[in-house]
């Protein structure tokens, strides 16, 4: 039976790189559509019209959106690298921390990058962000699934590469290394993962834009 | 019931908790229920759920687990001998969990505001509700439940807060069955089930519940709606620009 998985995306969007790294972490072969999100494509539009969003991962012509969902559905489908502990208990507790980053620490950081720093939002960052240095404290390990990265890291992509970039974009601080040693420690080994560092894209890229959207006129 | 294996923290009118009930009588699971004083947080809940401190949590052999649709899924790949609750194949599970997403990030903030707020903007929060609800209805379908013909996960998420559309159709004066007919035929027959008809409160009761909790919140002198919630927040409240903590 054929095989044929696409990604629907643009390279700029942590989210789509979530699917992009799982993908990677799993050998899967797929075609990644650039979606011009100015000017949403048809199929796009088709295969996500709750939302019109990207990233929406096609398998056989059927589509799954919402990055973290999409995530869980490939690690199910693509046997290798597990994504997910196999325990019911560790496994909630990963996808607990996977959803905080997309209901505490992703709007802080949106919020803290919008209002160019502003104190009140960044001292929310650095709240949210508490949460994860401490996990890795208990944690005691290199990443937030162990001695390999699983779906908390996955999740966590926009926290080791996006918040560098836009805080040299918009020369803000939002990850101070003295305050948070663990998430910085996490960040550099994260980043150099092979399937994360074929996924990322170039960081240059993301300051350019960053610098352009956000940026002081 | 000392050294319970099972123990549930919650609170009743939550649609949230609620799911956890349902799942757990799905699967005929014997628990502890703790009722919680939410303005009041009890040392167990502080400690089991230290991020958000919110309700419900799980706690399974001493072990907590937290957010209501992480707990209902924990309980079906536990409990795995009776009752499913997600699909079994992938891709279905996936749309299951979708729909439940969906349910978290749309329904309760819409339904919220289509009862709370005043005039034109009251109006527009009721029709963006029934947007919503559209959505969900035509998801559904012509099929008895969310994923086809077992009950399930996404219907979990979302039938929970049928309880609550008496509340918010009697202070927005609007009938959820006229706009959205195929739902409460799909909201009646999830009702059918023991596990749902038992845990749902009484339409009338949740009603009263709210109509008491906005009597002692003054409901006009609310600042921020985001802080209008019983089931979130840390029971502190804005009132007359000062801060309140409410007891109910």
């Amino acid at each position: 039976m054929a095989n044929e998985v696409k990604l629907h995306g643009v390279t700029r969007s942590p989210f789509v790189c979530r699917a992009v790294i799982a993908l990677n972490l799993k050998d899967v072969k797929y075609e990644f559509v650039d979606e011009d999100l100015s000017n949403k494509s048809s199929d796009l539009i088709k295969y996500n019209p709750v939302y019109k969003k990207v990233p929406v991962l096609l398998h056989n012509g059927n589509p799954i959106s919402e990055s973290l969902v999409i995530v869980e559905y490939i690690d199910e489908v693509w046997k290798g690298v597990p994504l997910l502990p196999q325990d019911a208990y560790e496994k909630a507790q990963a996808r607990f921390w996977a959803k905080f980053m997309d209901d505490k620490c992703f709007p802080t950081v949106f919020k803290a990058v919008t209002s160019l720093g502003e104190e009140q939002a960044v001292a929310e960052v650095h709240e949210a962000l508490q949460f994860l240095e401490n996990e890795l404290k208990v944690k005691g390990s290199k990443f937030f699934g162990g001695d390999n990265i699983n779906l908390v890291d996955i999740a966590a992509t926009f926290v080791a590469f996006w918040i560098g970039a836009v805080e040299e974009a918009l020369g803000i601080e939002l990850l101070p290394k003295d305050k948070f040693p663990k998430l910085t420690e996490w960040s550099d080994n994260y980043v150099n993962c092979q399937a994360v560092k074929d996924s990322l894209p170039p960081r240059e890229d993301l300051i350019a834009i960053y610098k352009k959207r956000f940026g002081k006129a | 019931m000392v050294g319970s294996e099972v123990i549930l923290l919650d609170f009743w009118p939550s649609m949230f908790g609620m799911r956890v009930r349902i799942a757990l009588a799905e699967k005929g699971i014997e628990y502890d229920y703790k009722e919680q004083d939410l303005p009041d947080k009890s040392t167990l809940l502080l400690e089991m759920n230290p991020v958000h401190k919110k309700i419900p949590v799980l706690i399974h052999k001493g072990k907590p687990i937290n957010e209501s649709c992480i707990i209902v899924q924990y309980i079906d790949e536990t409990w795995k001998d009776k009752s499913p609750l997600m699909p079994s194949d992938p891709y279905t599970r996936a749309q299951a969990r979708f729909w439940a997403d969906y349910v978290d990030k749309k329904v309760y903030d819409a339904l919220k505001k289509s009862g709370t707020l005043k005039g034109e903007q009251q109006e527009k929060a009721k029709k963006e509700f029934i947007e919503i609800l559209k959505v969900l209805e035509g998801q559904i379908g012509e099929k008895p439940y969310f994923m086809g013909e077992s009950f399930g996960y996404a219907d979990i998420a979302l039938v929970t807060f049928y309880c609550w559309f008496y509340t918010f159709e009697t202070l927005g004066n609007y009938s959820i069955e006229k706009e959205c007919p195929k739902l409460i035929a799909w909201a009646k027959r999830c009702m059918q089930r023991e596990s749902v008809s038992k845990t749902l409160p009484d339409s009338k009761k949740i009603y009263e519940f709210f109509m008491e909790m906005r009597s002692k919140l003054g409901h006009d002198h609310i600042q921020k709606v985001e802080d209008f919630s019983p089931f979130r927040g840390r029971g502190v409240f804005l009132k007359h620009g000062r801060l309140v903590r409410i007891r109910y």
